[in-house]
């Protein structure tokens, strides 16, 4: 029995079809058969959030998914956030509170952040629930400080 | 890369059984996110894996013409969270699967998938305890409905037989309508972690006196488990502050804990008897009771 299917999904909004080996987790096809080297591999068993994307919408850690579960869905990795030259709102957030000191779990938060905001842009959120938000994702530098501080600004874009 | 030798999709529930009676080596795989660990790591009999992630026929949560909850087995914990008729009648398996890994986990992994697994530790068993869940499972041709209490058999192993699979948790209405519950999990983070010790209570009132209490536990023995002697010992009782001091003496003659490297027996039975009492008081104050 070959090992090798065919899947079509659309990566950052553009479609692709590929013909992969199914043992292989959606983090290996972004990597190694896209080359989109934003997702890291860190903990490889979904602790650490570093792998983290968007597959329609949800956040998952592509580490422990299935690149063959991709199928006909639209994923959303670091790559595609920065439209036209321009990073996205999360992404800037970042910038300005200088929430990135290595840099290795970056792009995991990045997308975890999204998520978070996509859904509850404008309203009036905790820390606690900032936290939560986050809990799948480890940082090892920052001491979360400057995150927080990020987040809270990609919340409430307006607010200086 | 993980280290798979067969990958079936299963296309409805019948044709997963189906497939699990041709191959009899086979594991399901749902949300992946003790399977494909274990695979990772190396564990035998994962190899050859029949595939039911996001499978339509086992996602679902709705009430029947009798207000029996039913919670397909293939739902992911966010979706219960975020679920209305969870929300308003059972919101103490919203705490529970809260609590449970982070985001990421909570977006994929399923409440079929925590049960089948087979652990005591699993957050959103003690719950379906404390709730008498019934569990449905079909197999080639058959239906059978086992209660949650019976389907854990021992450490890792469930009453599932080959070719069977979990579809549904059925909730009836004498065991949530006028209950109030409450679930505490003890960890040594407040996300990400496994429970040390899980407790859930679940009880019912009338003019402070308490007419049902079900205390139910995680981690407290080889499998998740109901506390029969304290919660007899608490049936028909005045609501008082000095009972929540007996349910925390009573409770050490149902449990059974046990040292591993993330707590001892002695700290575990600790964290028991004060759970026991913290969590009564919390559903007590949920059902309008003063202690």
């Amino acid at each position: 029995m070959t090992t090798f299917r065919e899947i079509t999904f659309s990566i950052n909004g553009r479609p692709r079809t590929l013909y992969i080996d199914m043992r292989k987790s959606l983090l290996e096809v972004l990597r190694q058969d896209l080359g989109l080297t934003g997702a890291k591999q860190g903990c490889g068993v979904g602790e650490c959030g570093a792998c983290s994307v968007l597959v329609d919408e949800v956040l998952v850690d592509s580490c422990i998914y299935l690149a063959i579960w991709a199928d006909n869905k639209n994923i959303r990795t670091i790559e595609g956030e920065a439209k036209n030259g321009k990073l996205s709102r999360v992404q800037q957030a970042y910038v300005d509170e200088g929430a990135v000191q290595c840099g290795f779990c970056t792009p995991g938060f990045i997308m975890a952040t999204t998520s978070f905001t996509q859904k509850c842009t404008g309203e009036k959120i905790t820390e606690d629930e900032i936290r939560k938000s986050h809990a799948g994702n480890l940082c090892r530098c920052t001491g979360y400080q400057n995150i927080l501080k990020a987040v809270e600004k990609s919340i409430h874009p307006d607010k200086e | 890369m993980f280290d798979l030798k067969k990958h079936m999709k299963a296309n409805s529930i019948d044709h997963a059984i189906a497939l699990l009676l041709e191959n009899p080596d086979a594991r399901l795989i749902a949300g992946g996110t003790d399977v494909l660990i274990k695979l990772r790591n190396g564990k035998p009999g994962f190899s050859e894996l029949v595939d039911i992630h996001s499978l339509e026929e086992l996602n679902f949560i709705q009430q029947d013409e009798k207000n029996n909850i039913l919670i397909g087995s293939g739902v992911v914990f966010t979706d219960i969270i975020q679920s209305d008729i969870i929300k308003k009648h059972i919101p103490m398996l919203c705490d529970a699967v809260q609590s449970i890994g982070g985001p990421q986990i909570r977006n994929i992994a399923t409440i079929g998938g925590n049960n089948c697994n087979g652990v005591t530790s699993a957050d959103s068993a003690s719950t379906l305890f404390a709730l008498n869940a019934v569990l449905e499972i079909r197999g080639k041709g058959t239906t059978r409905q086992v209660p949650v209490s019976d389907f854990y058999l021992g450490p890792g192993k469930v009453d599932l037989k080959k070719g069977e699979i979990l579809t549904t948790f059925k909730i009836t209405p004498e065991n949530y309508q006028g209950y109030f519950g409450y679930f505490y999990k003890y960890a040594m983070r407040n996300a990400m972690d496994i429970a040390t010790i899980g407790c859930a209570v679940s009880l019912k009132t009338k003019k402070h006196i308490i007419e049902d209490y079900r205390i139910a536990y995680g981690v407290a023995g080889p499998v998740p488990m109901r506390c029969p002697k304290t919660e007899k010992s608490v049936i028909n009782r005045k609501v008082s502050k000095s009972l929540l001091d007996e349910i925390s003496q009573t409770i050490e003659t149902d449990v059974s804990p046990r040292t591993s490297w993330r707590a001892t027996k002695d700290f575990r039975m600790n964290i028991i008897k004060e759970l026991s009492k913290r969590a009564t008081k919390e559903a007590l104050l949920r059902a309008g009771e003063e202690v």
